[in-house]
């Protein structure tokens, strides 16, 4: 009895936002559109409250996992033998994808909250809130997947809903052109990814990952392809995390909603890809595979090109577009340096503090009155209390200032890459920080502190209180992140259930990076305060950005996001797929349609003018004519 | 009790003819009447159908016996699930052609006996009745779009014409070789297909039949009928070319070319795969590029056919279930795709150019319009919960073990498919007019409630096989057991 609640709970936590979004959707005549944003908000907060109670459960049980409950949804060949193929829909109830229900159903009510003070009297506000439930179905699919096509199935969901979400403003061009670019850059991705899967299946014959854990510990079949297979799926983390070179679709993804990047871009989609990674991490890190080798470069050359492109944004939100970027490297990075435990600790942590930045930013631009350029802030300090105190939460959270819960995770990561002897991906690590503090500490500098730098900053509004609370609220586990044993949790999921989980104390806790790698946590302080003097020496007061004086064409460089989207618009598309458009439109139209067919219709057209001389142009005659050549020709073929 | 879709369907014809000349409406009435009848038959048969018993006899008679020729017509679990979509199409075409004023009459006797054709090809076991059908389902066609035909319509319908009667002319060809070869004096396909035709037949045969046949299903390059062709015709004449006719092709191909020359399917299954990987890549990239609203959905005919051709020659039965359900899915989404082109759009707006209609902002004034064709694109992009992405998946599936290669290629395919789909979507519906748009002198009429009905039919069920493929997979699957695919599918290496 309890055990059928249990399992079914699962089912309910995932299915209850799309009821929502449906009911929104097809719901109009009865009133659901006005109630839009209360349906939507419901759905989410009793989803969290399942995954709470699922998580508690799994907890107190002390099991590994819930048993799986699943049900055939394809089935291909000969029923009941060898040769069939069968594919099922199942949840996968662990700590792994509890924790992560909890951070999507936890951020994500606190977004939905906001969202109905950011958009209020927005004529779409339905369709808004509609897309939003179904966002959040997709997301939790692809969290509880239990195999890889039920994960690869609402991986495409997220990318409709994140492209329905990115164009909510369609008329604009720009959001118009991004939702595109974003669906399209993913989908290239997710063709890599799906390549991954064939190949996985093809060789280990399964795509649950329960038989695969057990496949992939023979590893007499899976060893050649190992590497290939590893990077193939990783395609699929590269297009959602925006790893380079698809990094360029979550920049201009910032033309949606700001809560949207908030949920979306910061918190839940983007995190996917990593947590796909984890997921899948035993495929990975098998022996012989030189596929994390690779996924950590590639991690760690994302963080650095987005780190060195967000020093010089002058749009708030890009900034914090960026930035998101780089920390999806830092996460890529530490899968890569075979530590999924800190991969999983930095998302956690980061989708809080980066949700409660967005949401800040969201806050500040609403106040500006829709101005999104840094340098017609400034002195924000004192108008927006609350916003302003909030969001240096979360920038101290960000940098890594020691006892913010980015501190903790950042350091784990940044041990984890010395442990593993990755001395190339740690050095990155650490300049990345010192990046990433000097970015954050310009954008604060610029925006709360000096004088307003225009009529609209010298007149900014507080946002209402359903905007201000969720910012209260994330900002708590934004500070105390580091407390709460998240890192112990997954450490003792990823040994495999060996090892006991938090026997540590709150106070060991607290000091527990400078006990484990002091090396790693020194360094990562040392970054911080360089990164911060930097920026402290540039920025305070200045009325302007000193630094293209300074570097010159390098700042140039990076204002313009080291010409990526330039290479990729100008050169590659067109040289790829608008050059082979035009020949093939030319082959179309000039070969087979110029010489072949009109040189048949020529033909046909003689032999029309002949015809007609016979022909009455009726259906019956053709009919006729047509049959009796068939009979004549079986005729004279017989009687020979 | 599946025979009577063929019967019902010449009966409305029948009735059509009776019927005074003018009186559009009753023509209308009856036309529905009869279309929905033959879908709930099919529907019916579906239910009962037990497909693991392989092919079941209709009914035979002998019917030309100096030559061995009988009326024989049977069914697996293919034909029930064509006939299904042929059913659907019906329904649907005549929904999207309620408009239709102009020798109202005349039309609908075209469209019933090229409805009645497709099913007698779907449930013929007898090659000759068989191709006497498919001639039947020609004929009509070149009609429908030459009368009631829109930009360059003599053109496209002689093309159409040129190209399928060539067509004909090669599988005849096979088919007359084959029954001489065999000397049975017998044209039942079960027999036929057992008779071990010697290699050289075989390898010069196959491709003839095969492409005789596929040259209907859009196979690249002998594809280019298919574009002048959808914009040539009438709305419903599109719905049914892109949804039926091009389905009649491929299971023409699958049916009678695999089936009786093995041999040359193992012999040039390869080169075929190329040719369809081709036509996917370069029907995407052909429709990225159009500045005309049909053509974009005619060269993505060409594209999705092409999936069918390769699940088809990969010769395994993922792959082959694959193929089929491709053709059911690509038969109703591109069915909803050009009722939206042609009835929502043109016949209210008057054009199709996209640029033209990117500054009139579609989904203001015709938001339903814009809300079908926006699940119309995801369709058609093969997401997930629609039908599309079951079948193209299978493929892929199926594809993956007979050629890798291919599959990856097929993959820029998918890709280009999502650029123009998007491209197409956004220009004709939601356009970007920086300046207030114009006030029309003539406000669009609004979509009206057979228009409304014939989506949500299309809609419902891409949904419903997106969803629980199940129900398809359960009746296409098995019939792939029967001896007729044996010798087919020991040419795979699944």
């Amino acid at each position: 009895m309890e055990d059928h609640f249990i399992e079914n709970l699962g089912w309910v936590a995932l299915l209850l936002p799309l009821l929502s979004a449906v009911a929104i959707t097809l719901g109009g005549p009865f009133g659901a559109r006005r109630a839009a944003a209360k349906i939507s908000i419901g759905a989410v907060a009793l989803s969290f409250v399942a995954s709470l109670i699922l998580f508690l459960y799994l907890h107190l049980t002390g099991q590994p996992a819930l048993a799986e409950t699943s049900f055939p949804w394809l089935i291909i060949g000969k029923y009941g033998e060898l040769n069939n193929l069968q594919f099922n829909l199942g949840l996968q109830l662990d700590t792994l994808s509890l924790v992560m229900m909890l951070v999507v159903t936890g951020v994500g009510l606190l977004i939905h909250i906001y969202s109905q003070g950011y958009l209020a009297g927005d004529p779409g506000y339905s369709r808004y809130f509609a897309c939003l439930s179904l966002f959040t179905f997709s997301m939790l699919g692809i969290v509880l997947a239990d195999n890889f096509l039920m994960m690869f199935i609402f991986w495409e969901l997220v990318g409709i809903s994140s492209y329905l979400l990115i164009g909510f403003w369609y008329h604009k061009p720009a959001a118009a052109d991004a939702c595109k670019k974003a669906f399209i850059t993913n989908r290239i991705g997710d063709f890599g990814f799906l390549l991954g899967i064939l190949l996985v299946w093809s060789v280990l014959g399964s795509v649950g990952f329960a038989s695969l854990k057990l496949e992939a510990a023979h590893p007499n079949h899976f060893g050649p392809v190992a590497t290939i297979a590893g990077l193939l799926i990783f395609c699929g983390a590269m297009g959602k995390s925006a790893q380079f070179p698809l990094h360029v679709w979550l920049p201009d993804a910032m033309e949606g909603p700001t809560p949207v990047s908030a949920l979306i871009h910061a918190a839940t989609m983007v995190a996917a890809g990593v947590y796909m990674l984890c997921r899948v991490y035993f495929l990975l890190s098998f022996p012989g595979s030189q596929a994390l080798e690779i996924i950590g470069w590639i991690g760690g050359f994302t963080a650095l090109l987005a780190a060195l492109i967000a020093v010089q944004q002058n749009d708030i939100k890009r900034i914090l577009a960026y930035s998101t970027l780089s920390q999806l490297g830092y996460m890529v990075m530490a899968v890569g340096s075979h530590g999924p435990t800190a991969a999983m600790y930095h998302l956690t942590t980061h989708a809080f503090f980066k949700a409660l930045l967005f949401l800040g930013a969201g806050a500040v631009i609403h106040a500006m009155h829709h101005e999104q350029d840094i340098w017609q802030m400034g002195g924000l300090r004192k108008k927006l209390p609350v916003t302003f105190w909030t969001f240096l939460t979360g920038t101290l959270a960000l940098c890594g200032v020691p006892f913010f819960s980015g501190f903790y995770s950042k350091d784990s990561i940044l041990a984890q890459a010395l442990k593993n002897g990755s001395y190339g991906l740690f050095i990155i690590g650490v300049l990345v920080a010192a990046l990433t503090t000097f970015y954050m500490a310009r954008l604060a500098l610029v925006v709360f502190w000096g004088s307003a730098r225009s009529s609209a900053a010298e007149h900014p509004h507080e946002a209402p209180g359903v905007m201000l609370w969720p910012l209260r609220i994330l900002a708590v586990p934004s500070v105390i992140g580091g407390l709460l044993f998240i890192e112990a949790t997954f450490e003792h999921f990823f040994a495999g259930g060996h090892g006991e989980a938090g026997t540590i104390t709150w106070a060991e806790q607290l000091l527990e990076p400078l006990n484990a790698s002091p090396a790693a946590a020194l360094s990562g302080i040392f970054a911080i305060m360089v990164g911060g003097a930097f920026a402290g020496a540039l920025y305070w007061k200045a009325a302007s950005d000193p630094l293209p004086l300074r570097l010159g064409w390098f700042a140039r460089a990076m204002r313009n996001r080291f010409y990526f989207d330039e290479l990729y618009e100008r050169v590659l598309i067109p040289a790829t797929h608008e050059l082979w458009s035009r020949i093939a439109q030319a082959i179309d139209r000039w070969i087979i349609g110029g010489l072949a067919v009109r040189g048949a219709s020529g033909a046909t057209e003689f032999a029309g003018r002949a015809l007609r001389l016979v022909q009455s142009g009726s259906l019956q005659t053709y009919a006729f004519l047509l049959v009796a050549g068939v009979a004549a020709v079986i005729y004279c073929l017989l009687a020979r | 009790m599946l025979a009577w879709t063929v019967y019902i369907s010449f009966l409305g014809v029948l009735a059509l003819m009776l019927l005074p000349a003018g009186n559009a409406r009753a023509a209308r009435g009856v036309a529905l009447v009869t279309a929905l009848l033959g879908f709930l038959i099919g529907l019916v048969s579906a239910f009962g159908f037990a497909p693991e018993r392989g092919i079941q006899t209709i009914t035979r008679t002998a019917w030309i016996p100096g030559l061995g020729i009988d009326y024989y017509l049977a069914a697996d679990g293919i034909s029930v699930t064509l006939v299904l979509l042929t059913g659907l199409a019906a329904v649907a075409g005549i929904l999207f052609s309620w408009n239709i004023e102009h020798r109202a009459k005349e039309f609908f006797v075209f469209y019933l006996a090229l409805i009645a054709g497709v099913y007698g090809v779907f449930l013929s076991f007898d090659l000759f009745l068989l191709f006497v059908f498919y001639e039947l389902a020609i004929i009509p066609k070149y009609f429908l779009i030459a009368i009631w035909g829109s930009t360059n319509r003599e053109y496209g319908a002689m093309k159409l014409a040129l190209y399928s009667f060539i067509g004909s002319a090669m599988v005849l060809v096979g088919l007359v070789a084959a029954y001489v070869t065999a000397g049975s004096k017998t044209m039942d396909l079960l027999v036929l297909a057992q008779y071990p035709f010697p290699p050289a037949l075989q390898n010069w045969a196959f491709p003839v039949v095969f492409i005789g046949f596929a040259i209907l299903a859009g196979l690249w390059p002998f594809h280019t009928w298919a574009p002048t062709g959808h914009v040539a015709a009438p709305t419903a004449a599109s719905m049914l070319l892109a949804g039926v006719v091009m389905k009649l092709g491929a299971y023409g191909a699958l049916r009678v070319a695999m089936t009786l020359f093995p041999l040359g399917l193992a012999t040039w299954r390869n080169e075929i795969a190329l040719l369809a990987v081709i036509g996917i890549v370069y029907g995407a990239l052909v429709a990225l590029v159009q500045k005309d609203f049909k053509f974009v959905i005619g060269y993505s005919s060409v594209s999705h056919m092409g999936f069918v051709i390769l699940g088809l020659v990969t010769l395994n039965t993922i792959g082959m279930t694959g193929a089929v359900l491709q053709m059911f899915s690509h038969g109703v989404i591109a069915g909803l795709l050009f009722g939206v082109v042609g009835r929502m759009v043109y016949d209210r707006t008057h054009t199709r150019d996209l640029p033209e209609l990117e500054a009139m902002r579609l989904n203001k004034a015709l938001p339903f319009a814009a809300g079908t064709f926006a699940v119309a694109a995801f369709a058609s992009m093969g997401l997930p919960g629609f039908s599309g992405f079951a079948a193209e998946l299978q493929v892929l599936i199926g594809a993956w073990s007979a050629f890798p290669t291919y599959t990856v290629l097929a993959g820029v395919g998918i890709v280009v498919g999502v650029a123009y789909t998007l491209r197409v979507l956004q220009m004709a519906f939601f356009g970007e007019a920086p300046e207030p748009v114009p006030e029309a002198a003539h406000p669009l009429p609004p979509i009206t409630l057979p228009e409304r009905l014939g989506a949500v039919l299309l809609i419902a069920t891409t949904v419903l096989i997106g969803l629980c493929p199940r129900l398809l997979l359960s009746l296409i699957g098995p019939s792939f057991q029967s001896p007729l695919f044996e010798h087919v599918l020991k040419g795979g290496n699944l």
